[in-house]
């Protein structure tokens, strides 16, 4: 099996003796584990390191003797004692081992010549190595029919299928989507579905991963190859920050397939169905492939690297460094983001400079508080007041470990959100806020001083209760980040503030969404900002020794450089990998920007709208098509493999930015590869210290190290956001994201495109029916700046006084209601 | 109607009707008729053993030597013991998930004396300290559902149950549960899943030693609707004078069940430990004979899951021990009687298809296993078995309960008794069950099976199906 056992610490040793042989094991684990760290593998299908054992497929039976005779026992479900003595290959093992497996082979189809597991099947595999041999059934074997999809993206084999339960105990006790289930019983047992109501989870292709035979596949992957035809090798993921690590397949320079690595502070082998199926999206038709410049007919044409590399140099030197902005980077590996920061605040001198589009948090924020790793928020019986946004839906595998820390290791969570997000079933108390009120919530949270009449929309007892719960509670796990887009980062500061003020020792786990957006701030990315946590006041001697030059005064943030673009005040704005017009929050904004600015360099792997509207656009290596390193929102990096070449001539963007220094007159210093860009930023930069390249390749765990988690950087003073009253014929707009939306990496990736869901207006029942709508009542949502026409949906998890509409829906833009100058946004819902 | 009776059932001279007492009682389910008639004043025992502590209470049944009447035979009174100390809320589970062929003795108490059962609980929820007793009745079994729902709607009107039961500090809910419908429900772990809205599957003990972790994880004690039933009568009687019933290691009486090719089947309180299997087939008061013109050729004597026994055992008595001794089990008091009449191979076949139904899916053993059997059996009586088909059943068998299995002794060509319990490669012993058939009926039987065996080896296309 592809599992290894978990890798722990030996805290409590006992002698225990395996095959006649005297071993060390932790008392209380699981036999099977001790065994296997000890050299004495036992077969098995049912156990999986990760889930609680069920003793369902008997391939692990041993002979033990715990104090009534030798007998026959699932080693997955007996703790080691001191003194246990077993037995893993006598004849009594052999012989049940070898039944089993005659038992599963009876009414399995030997298929294996056209099945995709096949080559790559415990089931095959243990057979061959514990197995029969033959088999003695000649009746008739079970047929359904096959395959059947439970969802848009899994296939059933119910023929293939040996119920060992994996599948279904990773639906209800690690997703917590307890949609598939057996149905029936005995040798007519099978995994349905309930009626009309498909496997529809976000992490659904895990159960095809850890599925021991043929039985569940994934649309993506099925037929397209043969596990001796696949290359491999591990990688991580980044379409989110949690940084899960993977394995990625390629076949024929084409990636095929990633499947979750089990990486003990991170992702425990799981993945989301976003970032599984991603390889989807590098292999689309619509990659760029070509550099394109716009010709004068107005139509963007294939150009040589040469042609469209000089446009945008000779752009870039035409004009004043302060009218230069580079906006995005959040996508790009650790070292291409180093070389744009040098090559934008060292080789042009612009520090318009930021990684996040204003949906972030500033970077002193993320880099200014004292740090939590995932592990240090999920600790046994901690307690977390969760800021975040629903982390089913932008953080899916941080869901899952809080998920777990609150289900099985009495971890209490508090959560302020402003609708009931994927968390808070799980959460010890769950509070629905009033867009903008945040702040006054925490303070009272924090305090207990709780006014009679409530606060931010939430009665009183229910504040009170959850304040008990975190009172006293000094070492704190906060995890901050953005829920509502349509309230400005200001509010969530302040909220932040208030936690500092009540609780100093608490420490903050930032959740922002972007792959690399924590490797951004720390290589720079940001206005004021230097590498290695440093600003323009502390940083500029390290890095003016480095680089010659670096900028005097503090640049344009996100939000700074669209309206600056918007008014004229820019004549070239790059955009590495971001996409304004379909991801901006605030639409008419965006637009104008890229309508304002003179020239848009656009750097990107997909054509998404932004890139449609550039002048110059320039093909970059996706994932798993350059090498690198990548910072998730913990702070740890990871090492990043190419598995395949890039597409066409696109090229690395660090290599983009070398090559525009050259032409700009300058030099980013590197040879051949982005190692030396690593190292140059580990050498200059104190909180990289003993991160060198050479370090993280002698790694031999799949965790990566961790930058430090204590704070280098000083927290400015802020002013606290002054956000108006709602007025009573409005409602309080909520933008949030979900994990299927618009973007080019869904838009792109064939089995998931599906699954984007309709847009709506999410009403609470009160507000509702004070206005005589219902679920699929069609309504006009209308801010000051722009209105759209939507179905209502009524919601319970929706606090009254809130409207509550998805981010980046291709069916409705809501980022036309959003003016990003508002601290909040107000509508008016009416009906059509 | 009160107190009329229609004709008692009998018990032996000397043994007392100590669950049976109102089988005969028309109004006996009946709160009124509970009090009235019977062999003991209905919940006047629960009176007194509000008027002791618990502990007390739990030593009169623990020195009665009660044993639990559900299949195992293990001491009431010692499981009460193995709940944890000062780990609360402790729930009661009530098994009445009685399903096994030939086993129907639990039906007829839930249907006849309903408030019998009522009160054993509330003696024992009073013993261990439980806070709510969970009463789970098979779901076929409407009429008993039924019948309980009522005496709890008395009982519950007349301050029996609920708050400060009987005007004490005493007080427990007694909610009743309706199954699905599923024998594996009946093997306590699946109860408890059943009973917590999952999938009635076996869960592995350990960990989950009920008494330890039970219902939502918390100590419960699961009994026997028999067990229980019995508490009235001892609390309303004494230690010595239940135990003046009996054996010394079986006292009191059991309920049997008994079945099949006798002349008088029915249900039957005989006294536990003396009372022979010869009685039990002979005696007018019970059997009154194997059915005219015919003998004895084998006998289930503690339902489906238990081995054979031949007429070299019917002296035996109805003790556990020795019935465990001659290579079966007392079981659930279900004795299925077969004379010549019967078939070996299609009663092997009929009582494995039941296994194999009724097998919850869980451990491949047994899943696969069992229904493997089925097809075997089926297939030898369509009249396309192979000689080397009795192998493969034996050994199919070993696979889903390793080693000698438990069978009798066969004098007659000198084969030993294997005594029980058999091992299992399962958590639950439902696969294993599925095999005392198999052995029991090739060991004694093997010619049977031959002569259907059709001396070819050819592999049926389309089988057509023998009833049986």
């Amino acid at each position: 099996m592809s599992e290894p056992p978990r890798r722990i610490e030996i805290t409590e040793p006992v002698t225990i003796t395996v095959d006649g042989r005297e071993v060390t094991a932790q008392n209380g684990e699981w036999l099977i584990d001790a065994c296997e760290r000890n050299d004495a593998y036992i077969p098995r299908f049912c156990y999986h390191p990760r889930m609680e054992p069920v003793g369902m497929c008997r391939m692990c039976l041993v002979e033990v003797d715990t104090g009534r005779g030798p007998a026959l026992q699932p080693s997955c479900m007996l703790p080691v004692t001191p003194g246990m003595s077993v037995d893993t290959t006598n004849d009594k093992v052999a012989k049940a081992q070898d039944g089993v497996l005659e038992f599963l082979l009876s009414n399995h189809p030997l298929d294996c010549p056209v099945c995709d597991k096949g080559g790559e099947c415990p089931l095959q595999d243990q057979t061959m190595a514990y197995g029969p041999g033959e088999s003695r059934f000649v009746e008739e074997k079970r047929h359904y029919e096959k395959p059947i999809p439970i969802s848009e993206t899994v296939f059933l084999d119910r023929e293939r299928c040996i119920l060992c339960d994996r599948c279904t105990r990773f639906a209800s006790d690690v997703a917590g989507d307890p949609l598939i289930h057996f149905i029936d019983r005995g040798s007519q047992t099978e995994i349905a579905t309930f009626p009309d109501e498909p496997f529809a989870s976000y992490f659904s292709g895990n159960t095809v991963q850890i599925c021991p035979v043929g039985a569940l596949t994934a649309k993506p992957y099925r037929f397209r190859a043969r596990p001796w035809d696949l290359e491999e090798v591990e990688s991580t993921c980044t379409s989110c920050s949690v940084g899960c690590r993977v394995t990625i397949q390629s076949s024929r320079n084409q990636l095929v397939r990633y499947q979750g690595v089990d990486s003990d502070p991170v992702n425990w082998s799981w993945l989301c169905d976003k970032g599984r199926f991603g390889h989807e999206a590098s292999n689309s038709e619509d990659r760029l492939r070509e550099p394109m410049r716009r010709s004068e007919d107005g139509a963007l044409r294939v150009a040589q690297w040469s042609d469209a590399l000089g446009a945008a140099a000779a752009a870039i030197r035409s004009v004043d460094p302060s009218r230069v902005a580079v906006l995005g980077g959040a996508r790009l590996t650790n070292e291409s983001q180093y070389a744009w920061t040098k090559l934008a605040k060292s080789v042009i001198g612009t520090d318009h400079v930021d990684a996040q589009l204003g949906d972030g948090l500033p970077a002193e924020v993320v880099l200014g508080l004292p740090g939590a790793s995932i592990d240090d928020v999920c600790a046994k019986g901690g307690t977390v007041l969760y800021l975040g946004p629903d982390p089913k839906e932008e953080l899916p595998v941080l869901y899952l470990r809080l998920r777990h820390a609150a289900v099985s290791d009495s971890v209490r969570i508090v959560e302020c959100s402003p609708m009931r997000s994927g968390l808070s079933p799980y959460a010890a108390a769950s509070l629905q806020y009033a867009p903008g009120e945040l702040p006054a919530l925490v303070a009272a949270l924090c305090s207990g001083d709780v006014p009679d009449g409530g606060v931010a929309g939430v009665d009183a007892d229910t504040v009170r209760s959850a304040a008990a719960l975190l009172d006293g509670i000094d070492d704190l796990s906060v995890v901050v980040g953005r829920a509502n887009l349509a309230e400005t980062a200001g509010v969530v500061v302040d909220a932040i503030d208030a936690v500092r003020s009540a609780r100093p020792g608490a420490r903050y786990l930032s959740a922002l969404r972007r792959g690399n957006v924590r490797g951004a701030l720390e290589a720079g990315m940001s206005p004021g900002l230097l590498p290695g946590r440093t600003t323009i006041a502390t940083g500029s001697a390290t890095w003016t020794e480095a680089w010659g030059a670096v900028p005097t005064a503090a640049g344009l943030d996100g939000l700074g450089i669209l309206d600056a673009a918007a008014e004229g005040r820019l004549d070239v704005l790059i955009l590495l990998g971001a996409d304004p017009l379909t991801d901006a929050a605030d639409r008419s904004l965006a637009r104008r920007a890229i309508a304002g600015a003179g020239t848009v360099i656009s750097l990107d792997s997909l054509p998404s709208a932004s890139t449609l509207q550039s002048d110059i656009v320039l093909p970059v290596a996706a994932f798993g098509e350059c090498d690198g390193t990548t910072t998730n929102l913990e702070g740890r990096v990871t090492v990043l493999h190419q598995k395949v070449t890039p597409p066409g001539t696109a090229r690395t963007d660090w290599m983009i930015a070398a090559e525009l220094a050259l032409r700009l007159g300058g030099d980013l210093g590197v040879e051949s590869s982005q190692v030396e860009l690593w190292d140059e930023l580990v050498k200059h930069s104190a909180p990289h210290d003993g991160l060198s390249s050479a370090a993280l390749a002698a790694q031999e765990d799949p965790d990566g190290l961790l930058l430090p988690l204590d704070a280098t950087i000083e927290l400015a003073a802020t002013t606290p956001t002054n956000v108006p009253p709602r007025s009573a014929d409005s409602l309080r707009l909520v933008v949030n994201r979900t994990l299927y939306d618009s973007g080019s990496a869904i838009s792109h990736c064939a089995s998931s495109a599906a699954l984007v869901p309709e847009a709506s207006v999410r009403l609470s029942p009160a507000d509702a029916a004070a206005m005589g709508l219902e679920t699929g009542t069609f309504v006009t949502v209308a801010s000051s700046h722009g209105s759209v026409s939507v179905p209502a949906v009524v919601d319970p998890g929706v606090p009254g006084g809130a409207a509550v509409v998805r981010h980046n829906l291709e069916s409705v833009d809501a980022g036309v209601l959003v003016d990003a100058a508002d601290p909040v946004c107000d509508v008016r819902v009416e009906l059509r | 109607m009160i107190g009329t009776t229609t004709p008692a059932m009998p018990t032996a001279p000397g043994v007392p009707a100590i669950v049976s007492s109102r089988f005969g009682v028309a109004d006996g389910h009946t709160l009124e008729g509970y009090r009235s008639s019977g062999s003991y004043e209905g919940y006047s025992a629960l009176r007194a053993v509000l008027e002791m502590s618990p502990s007390a209470a739990s030593e009169i049944v623990k020195d009665a030597s009660l044993l639990g009447r559900g299949g195992a035979g293990f001491p009431a009174g010692i499981k009460w013991g193995f709940c944890p100390a000062d780990v609360w809320p402790r729930y009661i589970v009530v098994n009445g998930d009685e399903s096994e062929p030939g086993t129907y003795k639990d039906r007829v108490l839930m249907e006849r004396d309903p408030h019998q059962l009522i009160e054993g609980c509330l003696i024992a929820a009073y013993a261990i300290g439980a806070a709510q007793v969970f009463l789970y009745v098979r779901g076929e079994m409407a009429h008993a559902q039924e019948r309980i729902a009522a005496a709890l709607n008395e009982a519950y009107a007349a301050g029996l149950v609920g708050r400060n039961i009987l005007g004490t500090d005493f007080s427990v809910d007694i909610v009743l549960h309706w199954g699905a419908g599923a024998y594996i429900v009946g093997e306590e772990t699946a109860l408890i899943e059943s009973l917590e809205g999952n999938r009635g599957m076996p869960r592995l003990k350990p960990p989950f030693f009920p008494a330890a972790k039970g219902v939502y994880l918390a100590p419960t004690i699961v009994n026997n609707v028999e067990t229980l039933s019995n508490l009235p009568w001892l609390f309303s009687h004494s230690v010595e004078e239940y135990r003046s019933v009996g054996t010394d290691s079986s006292p009191g009486t059991r309920l049997i069940a008994l079945s099949g090719h006798v002349e008088n089947p029915g249900i039957f309180e005989v006294a536990q430990g003396t009372t022979t299997f010869r009685e039990l087939f002979e005696s007018e008061l019970y059997g009154n004979g194997i059915r005219a013109g015919h003998e004895l050729k084998m006998f289930i004597p503690g339902g489906a899951s238990a081995p054979w026994f031949f007429p070299e055992q019917v002296d035996l008595p109805l003790e556990g021990r020795v019935v465990g001794g001659a290579g079966s089990m007392l079981g659930s008091g279900a004795v299925v009687v077969m004379d010549e009449t019967t078939d070996a191979v299609r009663a092997c076949l009929r009582l494995v298809r039941f296994f194999a139904r009724e097998s919850c899916g869980k451990c491949t053993p047994c899943r696969e296993g069992t229904t493997w059997e089925e097809k075997i059996l089926q297939r030898i009586l369509d009249g396309h078995g192979r000689p080397s088909d009795l192998e493969l059943l034996l050994d199919v068998a070993d696979n889903i309960s390793p080693g000698p299995y438990p069978v009798a002794s066969d004098p007659a060509n000198d084969l030993d008794a294997v005594p029980y319990p058999p091992r299992q490669t399962t958590i639950c012993p439902l696969g294993p069950s599925s095999v005392a058939p198999i052995t029991s009926a090739i060991r004694r039987f093997r010619h049977e099976f031959e002569d259907k065996i059709v001396q070819r080896d050819l592999i049926p296309v389309e089988g057509v199906s023998v009833d049986v």
